[in-house]
């Protein structure tokens, strides 16, 4: 494992190291101590890497991530893995706001909970958090999945498009044109390999299904009062 | 009925107009605000307010014809390894695939390469037709990230970080789902055939300090190479032009209340905002007490029509300025010879802007194939470079006739206002007067 630290080496430094790396000749494992809290900490990687993150990181962190598997040993700030394309972000600890962002791909684990609007405009990506998250997570949230183990804030998946919420424990309360849907086999097995991927042991049974009543897909006055 | 009473001339109401009453009229039955592409339509203070005092004793002019006149612009040197070097201060603004057809995007950016500018994508994401056509290509990190990928931030040669548009500062964007096609639904990740809203506010910041660490990330993943844009919409020019150089930008693009949009509520665009005129002089100011005037380059938009709008917003402090709307118009958007079509679509070649709902008979604003196939993107390309260079061309002349070998050149001082408003607007004196409302004594 090639050791990189970010207090001697800088922001810069590591990110242009982790950017240009080839796996088949640089080798795949690398570690980066000393996060400090720092933003945009491994941002932008763009192959095959196993990159650790020592410590809490501060926004952003693997933010854009492609092909990457980057896990951060703490806690993430606002942001973590936002726009994901593909490869893997875990958290150990807990996420700040906006976990996961506009995520088009790739599956992001937070062992921990996670803060409001995770998952916020998600687009494809799959998101799984260990704990529970805060309010207006799931807003607009147009693919994928998001795998809720504990509980769920205020207004959970409000204007939600096609992408479908799990959730164990307890709802606050749905958003705009958010309702419970039937769970099927097709779902529970969708779940049970999103939760096998993200290393959770939990029973599929315990949770309910989320989705669109996709009364808000086209302008209805009707439904003015929705909006 | 007595007939030798005198009958009055009936009287329309000026504030129950044709216009108003048919709106109501259309509300009461649709039971939704009017939606629509275009800018403001209203009267509004405008660059027509403004006149140049050409030279004279006092000045010395250029020749017209024999000296040279400089229009070239860098954009984006105070962070960026790799700033823009265009040839004319002219910028063709963010216009989206999917709002318009893959053939106008192409043509925008054969026209612009021919005239030595950039194109901006918009909030489809990017396209080859544009990434293939225009070799400057800024692309445009919007609130709704579609289609967003970090590999096209790569290939980009700018980053324009949209904050907010002139046409709706604060507002949201709305895509009708009669545009939806299958490739535009694909670039959106989203069903084909529903509305497809574009969020008013980014998901993963909320204020200045946010933005900063955003840009920073966006650097960090493009190697400090891309000039980072900010786009705001004319509200307060002021504060947001300080807060986006506080937040990191090389270049600020300021857009006023007549820019265009593709959809959205008639109610804003003629209701939000400021005119450019009104917003210049104080974005220019607040760059000069940061010391960042001409480090950070000042982009403005929103009605610019023709090269005596170029001079004048160079005049009052801008470095650039960016076309949308008159870039359509160019390349054939509302052209009368479309007037028996436009007339079944209930308008008249001028006024249509029905934009969103894809029926252009010009095959610019439409997802519509065979409307599409319409528009040769080759001869739409030329239409657009000529008119570009009309407009630099009418701009050097204003410029030589103030005695002024660059367009940079320009000052607020080879200006005068034809009206206390935009003498107030414009910070420039009342015409044959040394008077500025607010600024000096009567």
């Amino acid at each position: 494992m090639k050791q990189l630290d970010l207090q001697e080496l800088g922001l810069r430094q590591i990110n242009s190291t982790l950017q240009s790396a080839i796996p088949e000749t640089d080798g795949q494992q690398w570690s980066v101590s000393n996060p400090m809290g720092l933003h945009a900490i491994a941002c932008g990687l763009n192959s095959k890497l196993s990159v650790t993150i020592d410590g809490n990181a501060g926004f952003y962190c693997a933010g854009m991530n492609q092909q990457a598997d980057v896990t951060i040993k703490g806690h993430a700030g606002v942001g973590v893995a936002e726009n994901m394309m593909s490869g893997m972000v875990r958290v150990t600890g807990n996420a700040s706001q906006s976990a996961g962002a506009t995520g088009h791909g790739g599956l992001l684990v937070i062992e921990g909970d996670a803060s409001s609007r995770c998952g916020i405009s998600m687009k494809g990506i799959d998101i799984v958090i260990g704990g529970s998250v805060g309010h207006m997570s799931g807003f607009m949230a147009q693919l994928g999945h998001m795998v809720i183990c504990g509980d769920a804030g205020e207004a959970l998946g409000d204007s939600i498009y096609e992408a479908i919420l799990y959730v164990a424990g307890d709802v606050e309360s749905l958003g705009a044109d958010c309702i419970e849907k039937q769970m099927t086999p097709e779902h529970e097995k969708t779940l049970a390999e999103l939760l096998s991927r993200a290393g959770m042991d939990k029973d599929v049974k315990s949770f309910r299904r989320y989705g669109s009543a996709r009364k808000l897909y086209n302008f209805n006055i009707d439904h003015a009062g929705d909006y | 009925m007595d007939e030798n009473i005198p009958r009055v001339t009936p009287r329309q109401s000026a504030t129950f107009d044709a216009y108003t009453t048919s709106e109501i009229r259309r509300a009461a039955s649709t039971g939704i605000y009017d939606i629509r592409g275009g800018g403001a339509k209203r009267v509004l203070p405008h660059f027509d307010d403004l006149l140049f005092l050409g030279a004279s004793i006092s000045r010395y002019p250029l020749e017209g014809y024999r000296e040279r006149c400089g229009t070239d612009v860098t954009l984006g040197g105070r962070f960026a390894s790799k700033p823009l070097e265009l040839k004319i201060p002219i910028t063709i603004a963010g216009m989206s695939f999917g709002s318009l057809s893959g053939q106008a995007k192409e043509a925008l950016g054969r026209g612009a390469n021919a005239a030595g500018t950039s194109t901006t994508t918009g909030d489809g994401g990017m396209t080859q037709e544009e990434r293939g056509h225009s070799k400057l290509l800024v692309y445009q990190y919007l609130p709704s990230r579609y289609g967003m990928n970090p590999d096209d931030l790569r290939k980009a040669d700018a980053i324009e970080v949209v904050v907010g548009q002139g046409a709706k500062p604060g507002g949201g964007g709305m895509l009708m789902g009669q545009k939806i096609n299958d490739r535009v639904a694909k670039m959106r990740s989203l069903p084909k055939g529903i509305d497809q809203r574009s969020a008013c506010r980014h998901p993963d910041w909320t204020g200045p300090d946010d933005l900063e660490i955003k840009i920073l990330e966006l650097r960090e993943l493009t190697n400090w190479e891309k000039p980072i844009y900010i786009k705001i919409g004319g509200s307060r020019p002021y504060y947001d032009t300080a807060l986006a150089v506080k937040a990191g930008a090389d270049v600020i693009v300021l857009d006023g209340m007549q820019g265009g949009t593709a959809a959205t509520q008639n109610v804003f665009i003629e209701h939000v905002g400021l005119p450019i005129l009104a917003c210049i002089r104080p974005a220019v100011q607040a760059l000069q007490e940061l010391d960042m005037h001409r480090k950070v380059q000042l982009i403005v938009s929103g009605g610019i029509r023709n090269g005596a709008d170029v001079a004048k917003a160079m005049a009052l402090g801008a470095d650039a300025v960016s076309i949308g709307t008159a870039a359509l118009i160019a390349m054939g958007d509302n052209d009368p010879r479309f007037e028996s079509e436009y007339n079944k679509l209930g308008t008249t070649a001028g006024a249509y802007d029905a934009w969103h709902l894809g029926h252009d008979p010009a095959g610019i604003t439409t997802q519509d194939p065979e409307l599409a196939a319409r528009l040769d993107p080759e001869a739409a390309g030329r239409r657009l470079a000529n008119y570009l260079q009309v407009m630099t061309l009418e701009a050097q002349t204003i410029a030589r006739a103030c005695g002024k070998n660059h367009l940079h050149n320009l000052e607020p001082e080879d200006l005068c206002a034809l009206t206390v408003e935009a003498s107030a607007m414009a910070k420039v004196p009342l015409a044959g007067t040394s008077w500025i409302p607010g600024q000096t004594p009567f």
